[in-house]
C-alpha cells in the first residue's frame, strides 16, 4: 500500500512539472504588445490587401454642387439603405447617420441675423465629424466607441455598448442616435443589406466613416452617391483630392471654438 | 446584528410589505422597459439622459449626510452627533445603493454593465464614479456595521478603525466631485461647463443630505422613542444654513457669469429654464418654485431663533429640500440639454413608467434605510441608551465597565 502511494505521488509531481514547463516557451515566445502609432499603419492583417488606407480620413463637402433636394434624398439614402438604418417616425427615438438642417442650426456659432438669400435657402448635410480630439471617446466608460489609430476614425462596437448614453451627452454635434426601442421592425425588409449588420434596441450608432466599405476598398457610400458634391481622401496628405479642394477653396467646419478638429470640411 | 431586523411591531411588517409592494411595481414597470427598451422613457435623442441621471445627481448628495456629522465628530471630537452618527452612515449607504440603481436602470444594455469592469477606462469619468460609489458605499457599511457592533458589545472600536474614518471623510468629497466631473467636461454644454461645478454640488450635498436626515431623524422621534438630543439637531441645522447660503452664492456666480458677460451660448439654458426659450417654458414654475423655496426657507433658518424652533424646523428643511431637488434632480439635466447643438429646444417630460421605475427605485432605497436604521435603535433600545442624551452616553461604558 505505501508502495503505490509512493509510486502515485511521483508521478503526480513529475505530471504537475511537466504541465509547468510546457507553459514556459509560449510565455518566452510573446514579444509583447509593441506601442502603436499611427504613422506605423494598422497591424498586419487586419486589412484586406485592397483596403483604402490614410492616416487621417477626412471629407469634403461641396454644398454648392448639391442639385436640389432629391440630391441629398439621393445621398442620404445610400448611406442609409447601407447600413440598415432604421426609419423610425417622428423626433423621439429617430436614427440618422447623416441628414441635412438649415446653415444656422449646422453652424450655430457662426450665426447671423443677415444671412446671404441662397445661404438661407440652403441645406447642409451633417454627420459625424471624425474629430481629432472626440470628447464621445474619452467619456465612453468601456471603449465601446473608440478612435482607430492609424487613420482617426471613430467607431462604434455596438457588442460593448452597454448603452449609458455618455457619448451623447458629450458630443456637441448632435451626431449620435440612441436606438431607444427594438429597430429591426423599422427596416424594409425588401431593402435589407445583409453586408452589414442590424442594430438591436439598446445602443448607440453613428455614422463610421464606412470603415467596413474602405476594407474592402471602396469609397464611402455617400461619396459614391454625391457625384463629386463630397470628396474623401487623407488628409496627411498633400497630393490628396481633398488637400487640393482645401488649397483651392475656402472651408469651414463646425464648431471649431471646442479644439475638437473636426474632419468634415464644409466649402459653401 | 442582523437578527434584530427580523422581529417587529405589526406597524414595522406592514410598511416593509408596502415598500416591498411598491418595489414590485417598480419591478414590473422595469420589466416593461426592459422589453420595449428606453422608449417608454421620455428621453431623446436631443435629451438623451433624463430622470434617472437627475434622481443619480441629487441622490449623490443626500449620500452627504455622513461625512457632515462624522467631519466633526472625529476629526474635532465634536461629542453631540454621537449618537446620530450612524443613522447618517446607513443612510448614505441607502442612498449609494439608490444612485448605482437609478444608473443601472438608465442603461440601454444592463446586462452589459461589467463591461465597465471588464474594460476599465481611467479617461472616463463614469469608469471612476462607479469606483467612487461602490468604494463610498461599502466604506459606511463596514465603518457603521463595526461601530455598531463595538458599541452593542459596550467596548470602544478597534484603533484601526480610525484610518478608516479618515478615508471615508475624504472619501465623501470624491463622489461629489467626481460625479460633478461627469458634467463638468463636456464641450458645447454652457450649463454644465462651469470650474466650480464641483464646489456647487458639495454646497447643495451639505445642505440637502444633512437636511432630509434630519427631516427622517424628526419622523424616527415621533414614531419611536429615540431621542437625537436638541444639541445635535440645532449644529447640524447651523451646518445647513451654512450650506445653503454658500449654495445659493454659486448658483448667483453663475447668473453673474452668464447675464454679465452677455455671451448667449451661456445665457440660453438659464433662460430657458427661468423664462423660456424659443416659446418653451414648461420647467419655468418649477424653476421659480425652487427660487421661492429657497428664499423662504433661507428666511426661516437664517435667524437662529426660528432655525431652533423644532416646531419651524421641519417645514424650512421642506422647502429646502424642495429648492435643491428642483434645482438639482431636474433643472440641471434640462438645462444642460437646452438647447441641443443645432440651438433648437427638444423638452423632456417624465414619462409614467419613468416615474414607476423611479418610486420604485426610491422604495428600494427606503427598505434598506428602514432594515439598517432598525437594527441601529435595537442595538440602542438593549443598551437602554436611545432615548438618552448624547452627553451621557460616555458615562454608560464606565459604569459598566
Amino acid at each position: 500500500m505505501s508502495k503505490t502511494r509512493r509510486d502515485f505521488l511521483k508521478i503526480a509531481g513529475m505530471s504537475a512539472l511537466g504541465l509547468g514547463c510546457s507553459a514556459l516557451p509560449a510565455a518566452a515566445a510573446d514579444p509583447g504588445h509593441a506601442p502603436r502609432k499611427a504613422a506605423q499603419g494598422p497591424a498586419p492583417g487586419t486589412l484586406p490587401d485592397n483596403a483604402l488606407t490614410a492616416t487621417h480620413w477626412a471629407m469634403v463637402i461641396f454644398t454648392r454642387r448639391i442639385k436640389g433636394p432629391e440630391h441629398f434624398d439621393h445621398i442620404i439614402n445610400a448611406c442609409h439603405q447601407y447600413h440598415n438604418v432604421p426609419e423610425i417616425p417622428g423626433h423621439k427615438d429617430e436614427i440618422k447617420w447623416i441628414w441635412t438642417d438649415s446653415f444656422n442650426h449646422t453652424f450655430p456659432e457662426k450665426e447671423t441675423h443677415f444671412l446671404a438669400q441662397d445661404l438661407e435657402m440652403m441645406d447642409f448635410l451633417l454627420l459625424c465629424n471624425h474629430c481629432e480630439n472626440p470628447p464621445c471617446v474619452r467619456v465612453c466608460p468601456t471603449k465601446a466607441t473608440f478612435q482607430r489609430d492609424h487613420d482617426g476614425i471613430v467607431i462604434m462596437d455596438m457588442h460593448r455598448c452597454i448603452g449609458c448614453r455618455f457619448c451623447m451627452a458629450a458630443c456637441p454635434y448632435g451626431a449620435r442616435s440612441f436606438n431607444f426601442a427594438n429597430p429591426r421592425p423599422y427596416i424594409d425588409g425588401a431593402k435589407l443589406n445583409p453586408d452589414y449588420p442590424t442594430r438591436m434596441r439598446g445602443v448607440v450608432e453613428k455614422c463610421n466613416f464606412c470603415a467596413e466599405r474602405l476594407a474592402k476598398g471602396q469609397m464611402p457610400a455617400c461619396v459614391e452617391a454625391s457625384e463629386g458634391a463630397m470628396l474623401f481622401g487623407d488628409l496627411d496628405d498633400p497630393n490628396s483630392e481633398v488637400r487640393k479642394a482645401l488649397r483651392e477653396n475656402f472651408s469651414i467646419r463646425r464648431k471649431t471654438t471646442l479644439g475638437t478638429q473636426p474632419s468634415v470640411y464644409y466649402i459653401i | 446584528m442582523l437578527e434584530k431586523a427580523l422581529k417587529g411591531s405589526p406597524g414595522y411588517w406592514i410598511w416593509l410589505l408596502v415598500l416591498g409592494g411598491i418595489a414590485s411595481i417598480g419591478m414590473l414597470a422595469y420589466v416593461v422597459q426592459l422589453n420595449m427598451g428606453l422608449t417608454v422613457t421620455g428621453m431623446s435623442r436631443d435629451v438623451s439622459w433624463g430622470f434617472y441621471i437627475a434622481q443619480l445627481t441629487y441622490l449623490v448628495g443626500v449620500a452627504a449626510s455622513a461625512v457632515m456629522l462624522v467631519l466633526p465628530a472625529y476629526f474635532h471630537h465634536y461629542k453631540a452627533f454621537k449618537k446620530i452618527i450612524i443613522l447618517g452612515e446607513f443612510l448614505a449607504i441607502a442612498s449609494v445603493a439608490m444612485c448605482i440603481l437609478f444608473v443601472t436602470v438608465d442603461l440601454g444594455q444592463p446586462q452589459r454593465l461589467f463591461n465597465v469592469v471588464l474594460h476599465p477606462t481611467p479617461n472616463s469619468v463614469l469608469f471612476w464614479d462607479m469606483v467612487v460609489l461602490n468604494v463610498y458605499m461599502f466604506l459606511n457599511l463596514f465603518i457603521g456595521w463595526v461601530t455598531l457592533e463595538s458599541e452593542r458589545n459596550r467596548v470602544a472600536p478597534p484603533h484601526w478603525l480610525k484610518y478608516f474614518i479618515y478615508l471615508s471623510i475624504i472619501w465623501a468629497f470624491s463622489i461629489h466631485t467626481v460625479t460633478a466631473f461627469l458634467y463638468a467636461g463636456l464641450p458645447g454644454r454652457h450649463y454644465w461647463l462651469t470650474a466650480i461645478m464641483a464646489a456647487r454640488f458639495l454646497a447643495s450635498a451639505f445642505a440637502s443630505g444633512p437636511a432630509i436626515l434630519l427631516l427622517l431623524v424628526f419622523l424616527l422621534q415621533k414614531i419611536t422613542e429615540f431621542r437625537a438630543g436638541d444639541k445635535a439637531i440645532n449644529t447640524v441645522a447651523t451646518i445647513i444654513t451654512y450650506a445653503m447660503c454658500v449654495n445659493i452664492f454659486f448658483y448667483l456666480l453663475e447668473i453673474f457669469t452668464a447675464y454679465y458677460s452677455g455671451i448667449p451660448g451661456h445665457q440660453h439654458p438659464i433662460t430657458y429654464l427661468f423664462s423660456g426659450l424659443h416659446g418653451f417654458d414648461q420647467w419655468v414654475p418649477y424653476m421659480w418654485v425652487a427660487v421661492a423655496g429657497a428664499a423662504l426657507s433661507l428666511v426661516l433658518l437664517i435667524p437662529a431663533k426660528i432655525r431652533y424652533n423644532h416646531t419651524v424646523l421641519p417645514y424650512a428643511l421642506g422647502l429646502l429640500v424642495l429648492a435643491t431637488y428642483i434645482d438639482k434632480g431636474i433643472g440641471l439635466i434640462v438645462g444642460g440639454f437646452t438647447p441641443t447643438p443645432f440651438e433648437t429646444v427638444t423638452e423632456y417630460v417624465p414619462t409614467i413608467p419613468e416615474l414607476m421605475i423611479t418610486v420604485g427605485v426610491y422604495a428600494i432605497g427606503a427598505l434598506i434605510l428602514t432594515v439598517l436604521w432598525k437594527v441601529a435603535l435595537e442595538v440602542k433600545r438593549d443598551l437602554g441608551t436611545i432615548g438618552e442624551k448624547p452627553e451621557d452616553v460616555e458615562k454608560l461604558y464606565v459604569s459598566k465597565l
